[in-house]
């Protein structure tokens, strides 16, 4: 096995970067300060990422600019460390100021609840991020082989458990976060200090094979795609009282276009820990992978391959050996949607909370509806907070009743309510950033999927589904960052203006969709999916979704295993 | 240019040696044979001036000897000089060129007759290495005169104020110091050809005169990479260059129009050094023609006189003449045919403040609609107009690395004043009216003001901002090819960072290779207060006078109103500050770099 027991000469050329890195200082200090490139070295954009920042450039300019004897447009994306996607209104008044100052004049809710800010310039990275952690927030370890930001269920407002698990999505953050103080020191000023103890004790030199990715889930919300993570506890109570979680290991969505050996992969609740066992056993998985993770093809350096490769067992043995105790049997438990419930909803304690759909989770000024003014408006009044959710959309969060009339007039005087924008297709819509920041995009996402929704609107509308939702993801390269192949129905870039097409997956999240049709262009994805959604509006059972429904007709076989997910023949 | 071999029979030589030596010709470039040329007359005269540029020809008894003295900035005075002194010798004078740079007052001491050839610039300032010389004449300490003789070629552009102004303080001053003027100092405009070539010819009569020797044409055989008479492409008959690219290399955003134009060369026998500049002869925009044909009520097919020709007015005003600046000569051409009280009072010596603000931002187009003219002749107007003068563009490559092109860095000149758009007659000649596989006239205007140091150890400092980092990128190139070892560091500086870092990515792959040690930027506009690239020279004073004593030279190219000048004080501030100096040392010191050429401008 390539693992960290190898020589670091054996070993992806990574590994050696962040063995030499001085955990995560590089040369960035030097990088950040050469003005004659907007560009960090190589070496340091690898780095960047461990303190949540990823050199993009904008790739519709690339061509024009090289003839033009211009390096690219560097720019960089920021993400922040944001644990259960809650931010005060202080907090969201700030970051739209960052966003209007040094960024592109928006923000972006990504799909693990969190912010980001995209063409934050090099010269003003620094003075971005000072920006940031002036509002008591930070974007350490938001990127790189680390653990990421942790998600949960969203909204703590609505019940004290939810209340519970977001403070535990908090305290496990806290607990693997990075030690380094590169970060301090890089961007904050802070003068370094001499020291004799390793700066990481958890992640040593080389942190972790790759990502690592950790969701909470308050049942019978599966909003955060429990299985699509490294590492998921799944909460289980007994009358509103916290009682532990499952715990799911194993998930992750990415692969590569063919390559069979590349798959997404459904996690696999392997047993339950109580509430005061939580911080162990995170730290514990995700200790086995640091340990067993392939570091030598990234490719192949998920936690879901060391799963996959050596077996649930080994691992269940290897994690209890590290814990000094045996798992108990996983609980029942039941998830019912991935979706947000939309509109005013009221908490157990009696405030209320509003669901507010953000199309692929851009807050931005658009010609005809101003959305970001208007959440900027809002903020100023409200008493509550913002909560983020996995669906890139966002929660008024602890409106009163009083507060309540004046949130909701807001809501219309900002085309926030009652607008086409709201369609149930449109509102279970994801898709990732793609063209023209992300570098690994092969065709649009973000960009292209409002029209392509349009179009299967009208499908829509004609069968009588105005108000069924179905989920649609796009994402423009096979990552998974929109988490595509959980979607009914998925769409994954091959090339510009050719996506592959899934469909059959569980609206609860938990069963992924299959390959439907390869390679084909918008003529071709309406032509194909238009009799489906007709048929499925006749001839669906009562309360049958649209991903059981295409496996019921057999338009696609149920996907059982993620290993089977590129295997042409499965 | 001789013509043809060297035989036994068309030279004094036999043919053996006229073999070795149409060997060694075959492989010598123009400044080699020039050089050549100077050393083998000093040679013959005895005197052994080894490193004389010209020298003394075949002496006659019955001529007097004359100095040429040349005070140039660009080369174009130096040029002249040594066309003058070949016409000279050919004539049987003891002819010697000589520079105000290293010309001392023990010198001026020992001439007797004495051709001036010296050129104006900014606001009537003589050229940077005729500085000293200047100061020394006009100063308490210039040498008396009297039983000299001499004369002026004053060069300078008549769309400056001040135009000609240093040949004139010198006409002036020597007529002072005692000597006698024996021809009447001569302006020339920017396009001197004819005018300089008239005065040599008059002056070196009068001269011929004065002993009642007859001049004769002398068998010696002179080369010169300068004199338009000789290369086969030059001002007067341009090459016409086949344009192979022009992109824009300010990104989007930009706020201004910075052009990268490379023109074919291949087939033409150009050659040209890093620092030489290319001359375009450009055409005035036709829109702008007809809408002057227009104003002044003309008939477009009108035939006029076009330089030696005749041609059509619309062709004439396109093609032959400057239609846009307003110089004093035309103004005064122009108010004779006016019955305007207001244009000739605006010419009298006590309106020159308000002449120069009516002339800032206007062009010949606006003086005719203001002081309009009944009935005007076609011909009467063309009269008033100077030759359309070719434009001098730094070139930005190197004949080594590539020698079938030249590539130029053109800022296109547009702006908006009184009510109308304007531009600037070559820039938007090259910019908008001339597309890739086209041709445009073009000739080699060698500087050698502009050298890179001949030992290629020699560390480089270039300040170079805006399309003034173009002769920068030939001198990268050449040193690249070259394999010199010597050190470079650049100071480039523009608008903003992200649309106009002209060739960004070359300087990062030099930088990359080691080429380029150390290059230092200053955006102005990417910040509240503005940053130049003097700025930045002061930020690195210590490392960059650690340059100099170690034997750098020191470039600056760009813009000659501004920057250069805010480039020389930093110069003299660190220079100061850094060796401790006084002002006068300060001062002493960059002129000691001046003279030895390690501080050299190309400004415009």
């Amino acid at each position: 096995m390539n693992d960290i027991s190898r020589p670091l000469e054996e070993l992806h050329p990574n590994e050696r970067l962040k063995h030499n890195s001085e955990q995560l200082r590089g040369t960035l200090r030097e990088s950040l300060a050469d003005p004659v490139t907007g560009a960090v070295t190589d070496d340091d954009t690898q780095l960047t990422k461990f303190h949540g920042i990823y050199q993009q450039d904008d790739r519709d300019l690339r061509s024009e600019r090289r003839k033009q004897k211009l390096e690219p447009f560097y720019q960089f994306m920021v993400r922040l460390r944001l644990p259960g996607g809650v931010c005060t209104t202080k907090q969201w008044l700030a970051l739209d100021e960052l966003a209007r100052q040094y960024a592109n004049g928006t923000l972006r809710l990504t799909t693990r609840q969190t912010f980001q800010f995209h063409g934050v310039l090099k010269r003003n990275l620094k003075a971005h991020i000072q920006g940031i952690n002036a509002t008591l927030l930070d974007t350490m370890a938001a990127c790189g082989d680390v653990n990421r930001n942790v998600i949960a269920t969203a909204n703590p407002w609505r019940s004290p458990v939810h209340r519970q698990v977001y403070d535990f999505a908090h305290r496990i953050s806290q607990h693997l976060r990075p030690r380094s103080r590169a970060y301090f020191e890089i961007f904050l000023d802070e003068k370094p200090v001499a020291r004799s103890e390793p700066e990481e004790p958890n992640y040593g030199r080389t942190y972790l094979p790759r990502k690592f990715k950790i969701a909470l889930a308050v049942p019978p919300d599966n909003d955060i795609d429990v299985f699509a993570h490294d590492l998921g506890f799944i909460a289980i109570t007994e009358q509103d009282e916290l009682l532990g979680f499952n715990i799911s290991v194993g998930g992750g969505m990415g692969m590569s276009h063919g390559e069979p050996k590349t798959f997404p992969r459904l996690a696999d609740v392997i047993g339950f820990c109580r509430v005061e066992q939580v911080l162990d056993v995170a730290e514990q998985v995700m200790c086995v992978q640091r340990d067993f993770g392939d570091r030598k093809d990234r490719g192949h350096a998920r936690f879901k391959y060391t799963i996959e490769d050596r077996g649930l067992d080994w691992f269940r043995k290897e994690l209890e050996r590290r814990l000094g105790y045996a798992l108990e049997a996983p609980r029942a438990f039941r998830f019912e949607t991935t979706g947000d419930p939309y509109g005013w909803q009221k908490g157990t304690d009696g405030t209320w909370h509003f669901t507010l759909s953000v199309e692929n989770g851009r807050v931005a000024d658009h010609p005809d509806y101003p959305l970001m003014s208007g959440l900027r408006e809002i903020a100023k009044v409200h008493k509550g907070d913002y909560a983020l959710t996995t669906n890139q959309n966002l929660i008024i969060a602890g409106v009163s009743e009083a507060q309540k009339s004046n949130i909701q007039s807001l809501l219309e005087q900002y085309g926030m309510v009652g607008t086409r924008r709201q369609s149930a297709l449109r509102r279970h819509a994801m898709a990732c950033v793609a063209l023209p920041t992300c570098g690994l995009a092969m065709a649009e996402s973000e960009r292209y999927l409002p029209s392509l929704i349009d179009k299967l609107d009208v499908i829509m509308h004609e069968a009588g589904l105005a108000d069924d939702p179905i989920v649609v993801r796009m994402t423009g390269c096979p990552n998974g960052c929109a988490r595509p192949y959980l979607a009914e129905i998925g769409f994954v870039g091959k090339a510009l203006g050719k996506y592959n097409v899934y469909l059959g997956a569980s609206f609860s999240g938990e069963r992924m969709n299959r390959l439907f049709r390869e390679n084909i262009g918008e003529t071709e994805i309406i032509d194909s999916l238009a009799p489906l959604i007709r048929d499925y509006a006749q001839q669906r059972q009562e309360g049958e979704r649209f991903g059981d429904f295409v496996i019921r007709v057999g338009a696609v076989k149920p996907m059982l295993a993620g290993r089977d997910f590129q295997q042409p023949t499965a | 240019m001789a013509q043809g071999p060297l035989l036994d029979t068309n030279s004094p030589l036999n043919a053996e040696q006229a073999a070795r030596l149409n060997e060694l010709l075959a492989t010598l470039h123009n400044d080699q044979m020039t050089w050549i040329s100077g050393y083998l007359a000093g040679l013959a005269a005895g005197s052994g001036a080894a490193n004389a540029m010209v020298s003394e020809a075949i002496t006659t008894e019955s001529l007097p000897a004359i100095t040429i003295l040349f005070g140039s900035e660009t080369g174009n005075a130096q040029g002249l000089a040594q066309l003058a002194a070949e016409r000279a010798q050919r004539l049987g004078f003891q002819a010697n060129v000589a520079n105000m740079a290293d010309f001392r007052k023990s010198d001026l001491k020992k001439v007797d007759n004495l051709m001036v050839v010296v050129s104006t610039h900014g606001e009537g300032d003589p050229p940077d290495p005729a500085e000293e010389f200047y100061a020394l004449m006009h100063g308490r300490k210039a040498p008396a005169l009297k039983g000299k003789r001499f004369t002026v070629l004053a060069l300078g552009d008549s769309s400056y104020e001040n135009f000609c102004q240093t040949g004139h303080d010198f006409d002036a001053r020597l007529e002072a110091l005692g000597a006698e003027r024996i021809y009447p100092c001569v302006d020339c405009d920017v396009d001197f050809d004819d005018p300089a070539s008239d005065w040599i010819d008059a002056v070196l009569e009068c001269f011929g005169k004065l002993t009642g020797a007859q001049p004769r044409p002398s068998n010696v055989v002179a080369f010169s990479s300068r004199s338009a008479e000789k290369t086969t492409w030059s001002r007067k008959n341009p090459y016409p260059a086949t344009v192979l690219e022009n992109i824009v290399l300010n990104g989007r955003g930009s706020s201004k129009e910075t052009r990268h134009i490379e023109l074919s060369i291949e087939d033409s026998g150009l050659t040209f050094e890093p620092g030489d500049s290319l001359g375009v002869v450009p055409q005035n925009n036709p829109v702008y023609v007809e809408r002057l044909v227009e104003t002044l009520g003309l008939q477009a097919d009108t035939a006029v006189a076009a330089g030696d020709d005749r041609a059509s007015l619309h062709a004439a005003l396109t093609q032959s003449y400057e239609i846009t600046t307003i110089t004093r000569p035309f103004l005064e051409r122009y108010a004779a045919l006016t019955e305007s009280n207001a244009l000739q009072a605006l010419l009298r010596e006590e309106a020159k403040t308000d002449l120069r603000q009516y002339i800032h931002g206007r062009h010949i187009l606006d003086v005719i609609q203001d002081y309009p003219v009944k009935g005007l002749a076609a011909e009467d107007f063309i009269g008033t107009l100077r030759k359309l003068p070719p434009r001098l563009y730094s070139i930005a490559s190197s004949h080594r690395v590539a020698p079938d092109e030249v590539h130029l860095t053109v800022a296109a000149v547009r702006y908006h004043s009184h009510g109308l758009n304007r531009e600037g007659v070559a820039s938007t000649f090259l910019a908008d009216r001339i597309v890739e596989g086209e041709t445009v006239p073009v000739y080699v205007d060698s500087n050698p003001n502009f050298r890179l140091p001949t030992d290629p150890q020699t560390p480089i400092i270039m300040v170079g901002p805006g399309t003034g980092v173009a002769p920068f990128r030939a001198f990268l190139a050449e040193r690249e090819e070259l394999g010199a070892a010597g050190r470079n560091w650049l100071f480039f500086g523009d608008r903003n960072f992200l649309s106009d870092f002209l060739y960004q990515i070359e300087w990062l792959n030099w930088r990359k290779r080691g080429l380029l040690t150390r290059i230092d930027v200053a955006f102005s506009r990417d910040q509240a207060e503005k940053v130049y690239v003097q700025h930045r020279m002061r930020e690195n004073a210590r490392e960059l006078y650690a340059w100099l004593e170690e034997g750098a030279s020191f470039y600056v190219c760009g813009d000659g109103e501004g920057m250069a000048h805010d480039v020389h004080q930093a110069l003299l501030d660190i220079v100061r500050e850094q060796g401790g100096l006084s002002d006068d040392q300060a001062l002493d010191y960059v002129r000691r770099l001046q003279k030895e050429k390690r501080y050299q401008k190309d400004v415009y």
